[in-house]
């Protein structure tokens, strides 16, 4: 295993775990609709309980995401979390309010009482993936950061990462294509919500509305998500010289990565066409329930395929706009050949983590959420 | 004009830091404790049928489940922070440290988030071994998260295993089996682990004590504290013999560390042992850190002003020599930059060599002045003391505990019920007492004698650290209360509910 394959197999895993996480996060496009589906008390209990079964699986992989960011590109992780500080903050205090309110809203003495739980859950719902959205997008923009490695023997100031204004990862919401994105996720959170909740919910009236709100998700996804593709493969990109490792801006960067590696576009395009597939199915077919699959499945081609291109093919994933030889690349932010080898070994544990999941999903999931199965475990949001 | 760290944003750093693991370590000994009561219940249901087991363990579950979620909100903090507060950190050893982390997320947390979920639901979905093997598979991956977060804890004390690399300015993993097996990550797991079943015995004895008090549920009680007093005292037992062992690799690997937890300024042979005040166990410290009676303990003092015996035979430095092979070392790093970027071979070869002769006391380059190097003494010996003493409690406690119930006179001893009720907030004391020991005693290194916290920091404005300081204590605080209150209410209502 060369050094130049570990980089590009460890950012494929972390990729992989970065759309995973984006289907996922249909938990918080649930959430973010409890209000607007749920119109009586029993509806919305379902859709918390219907979404409480599987924040854990969201939140393990935002953490997992994180902690392989870390292993293998620990200069994105040091750069972009320290740098971009309030951005991460406030995604993540968002993600603490969740976690707690699905198991606090019903209990007694919960001091905040019920609404203010659902309303964390809202807010998490919005704020989740619009700002995790945005951070991503600057992966295509470039975000505000300067790296010295020269720093650390600098008695007085040894720090080696350091952003270039006082916003502290604000400023991605002054480039009006990362907030696109951002909403572009937003309502792709929610329109997977509302297929999961066809798939997980039997109550009539419910899912019923999940079906029109499906259009009423997809259609602003679909602009907001087109416009930023649109407008990603015909900007110029952050390239990156081979022989130099010097970052130059590249007119049709990605467009032309996608040209080099025609994988990526098969990948894309089975992806956006999967996403369509189980949107315009169960809008169309009152009964079919099995939508999710297939746009999640889409989601999570389509997100990969994006991955890919920014990183792949000789690109600076993390561009600095402030000083475009700061910018981040596979080989200049990764860990030592030696680590990456031994995370790889590891990884090798995946496919068994992977199906143990699926093989618990199923079991969870063998009889669909009703009023009456919520009471019969006896453990209910 | 020459930029420089802030102090108070240090401070602040570190406050924030220790904020967010004193709020999570509220949470995670109970999950630890518990899942192992819970699975000993689970498992006598299995075996014996009763509808009773059932109904005892998914009382404790619904405990289990209202501190579980606050666990985990708390812990998605502590791995950012890395990230976020000591950016410098994550990328100096990031390549050492990231990997037990990432290992964690896929190993662990997947296991406990997959088999949590069957725990919870699965009653009515799938059969009694099945949901058998979720519980203790929900245990067994918290553990697992335990065994890598103390991995790199522990390295951060005792790290071993890597080298300096000038070239990429960082240090580099060169044997993970050396990071991922270290004695004292064994050691660490085994006693943090053990001493988080003392906690969850703890919790179960004092919660069914009062049952008890109320004359309510007393099968469900009795039983409740037959198993939680079997694991506690096997759990405070263990406990103690890990912790001599901590103790012993204390002495050798951080001897300011045990200087500073005994108070020790001037050190020598023949050390006593200070119980509190002047009450001192004679040439006790000597045998507990030397394991020779006669073996030599050096105090503060020594250590900052070295010229002392090391057990290898060579003459240890004093802190001013240190600092100074310190900063020939980060010196060594910048010419061999610079040379590097002139392309002077000879130059490279000449600052490599003085790098890699200074590079046991890189971190010392960083440190201003001597008094930097000890920690807060007071802190330390009082925290070693509550840590040590109710230990020591413990272990008389879950005995007579045991006793009793085995004598059927549990119900006899209105005392006992409350010394159970009192004795829940001492085993969180204990264990938060037991981490001020190792986190304060290995101030100020961020990584023992390698990095500084003031070289490890993320470079912020004080307001910045200063609002998200506040924002988590209001939050956790809130939500502490809130967790209280649930909980108080659960157990109010009892196993009928």
């Amino acid at each position: 295993m060369t050094y130049t394959f570990l980089q590009h197999y460890w950012w494929f895993v972390v990729s992989l775990l970065g759309a995973l996480l984006v289907f996922l996060l249909f938990v918080q496009g649930g959430n973010s609709l409890l209000f607007r589906l749920g119109r009586t008390e029993e509806e919305r209990v379902m859709l918390v309980n219907s979404t409480g079964r599987k924040w854990e699986f969201t939140f393990t992989t935002l953490v997992t995401f994180g902690g392989a960011f870390f292993a293998s590109f620990p200069l994105f992780y040091s750069t972009s979390f320290g740098g971009a500080y309030w951005l991460w903050m406030i995604i993540l205090f968002s993600f603490v309010l969740q976690a707690v309110s699905y198991e606090f809203q019903s209990k007694l003495g919960n001091l905040l009482g019920k609404r203010t739980y659902r309303f964390f859950l809202v807010l998490n719902g919005i704020i989740g993936p619009v700002l995790l959205g945005a951070a991503v997008a600057t992966f295509f923009n470039g975000a505000n950061f300067v790296v010295d490695k020269a720093n650390m023997a600098d008695e007085w100031m040894p720090v080696i990462s350091s952003w270039a204004n006082g916003w502290h990862g604000l400023d991605a919401f002054a480039d009006v294509w990362n907030i696109i994105l951002g909403f572009a996720v937003f309502f792709l959170a929610r329109l997977l919500g509302n297929l999961y909740f066809i798939n997980n919910i039997r109550s009539e009236e419910l899912i019923g509305r999940c079906r029109r709100q499906l259009i009423t998700d997809a259609v602003p996804f679909l602009l907001f998500f087109l416009a930023f593709v649109i407008r990603t493969l015909l900007k110029e990109g952050f390239a990156v010289i081979p022989e130099t490792q010097e970052i130059v801006m590249q007119p049709f960067k990605y467009a032309q990565n996608f040209a080099a590696m025609p994988v990526l576009i098969v990948l894309f395009l089975v992806g956006v066409a999967g996403v369509l597939y189980g949107v315009v199915k169960s809008i169309v077919n009152p009964v079919y329930t099995r939508g999710i699959w297939f746009t999640g499945t889409g989601v999570v081609l389509t997100v990969l395929a994006l991955l890919l291109c920014v990183g792949y093919n000789d690109t600076a994933y993390y561009p600095s706009a402030t000083d475009l030889q700061s910018s981040l690349t596979l080989a200049n932010s990764c860990s030592s050949q030696f680590t990456l080898k031994t995370m790889t070994y590891v990884s090798i544990l995946v496919p068994f983590v992977l199906a143990y999941i699926v093989y618990a999903w199923r079991a969870i999931d063998k009889k669909p959420i009703t009023p009456e199965e919520m009471g019969k475990d006896g453990h209910h949001y | 004009m020459l930029a420089t760290i802030d102090l108070s944003l240090i401070e602040w750093s570190r406050a924030q830091f220790a904020l967010t693991a004193i709020y999570h370590w509220l949470f995670v000994p109970l999950t630890l404790g518990l899942a192992v009561i819970m699975g000993i219940m689970e498992t006598l249901y299995v075996l014996t049928g009763k509808d009773f087991w059932k109904r005892t363990v998914k009382f404790w579950m619904k405990l289990f489940g209202i501190n579980f979620a606050i666990g985990v909100a708390t812990g998605l903090i502590l791995e950012f922070q890395f990230g976020t507060n000591w950016s410098n950190y994550s990328w100096f050893v990031g390549d050492i440290f990231g990997a037990p982390l990432a290992i964690e997320g896929i190993v662990a947390f997947f296991m406990e988030a997959t088999f949590i979920a069957v725990m919870f639901f699965g009653w009515e979905k799938v059969g009694k071994r099945f949901h058998l093997a979720s519980t203790w598979l929900t245990g067994i991956g918290a553990t697992f998260s335990a065994w890598w977060i103390l991995v790199a804890n522990s390295w951060m004390q005792y790290p071993v295993g890597m080298e300096f690399n000038p070239e990429t300015v960082r240090n580099e993993m060169v044997d993970f089996m050396a990071v991922a097996f270290s004695p004292v990550a064994v050691m660490k797991f085994l006693h943090t682990v053990l001493s988080s079943w003392i906690v969850g015995a703890t919790f179960v004895i004092g919660v069914s004590s009062w049952y008890l008090l109320r004359k309510r549920e007393k099968e469900f009680a009795v039983s409740s504290i037959k198993v939680a007093a079997c694991v506690g005292l096997f759990a405070t037992l263990v406990t103690m013999g890990t912790g001599d062992k901590s103790a012993y690799q204390v002495a050798q690997t951080q001897p300011m560390k045990l200087a500073a937890m005994e108070a020790l300024y001037e050190g020598g042979t023949q050390a006593p042992l200070t119980v509190v005040g002047d009450l001192a166990i004679p040439k006790m410290l000597s045998f507990l850190a030397t394991r020779d009676m006669n073996g030599f303990v050096p105090g503060i003092n020594d250590i900052l002003e070295g010229g002392y015996a090391l057990p290898d035979g060579t003459k240890a430095l004093s802190a001013e020599e240190k600092a100074e092979r310190g900063r020939l070392a980060v010196e060594a790093l910048s010419a061999f930059r610079q040379a590097k970027e002139a392309d002077d071979a000879a130059a490279m070869q000449a600052a490599r060599e003085q790098l890699d002769a200074n590079i046991a006391y890189f971190g010392y380059g960083y440190i201003g002045h001597p008094e930097m190097l000890i920690p807060n003494v007071w802190l330390l010996f009082w925290a070693f003391r509550v840590m040590v003493g109710f230990g020591v409690y413990f272990i008389a406690f879950f005995a007579l505990v045991l006793f009793l119930a085995w004598k059927k006179e549990l119900n006899r001893f209105r005392w006992l019920q409350w010394l159970a009720i009192i004795s829940i907030p001492c085993a969180y004391l204990a264990s938060h007492a037991g981490w001020i020991v190792a986190e304060v005693g290995r101030q100020p290194w961020a990584i023992q004698d390698m990095l500084p916290v003031n070289a490890a920091i993320s470079r912020l404005e004080v307001g910045t650290v200063q609002t998200t300081f506040f924002i988590f204590l209001v939050m956790f605080t809130v939500l502490l209360i809130a967790e209280i209150g649930i909980m108080l209410k659960a157990i109010r209502k009892g196993p009928e509910a």
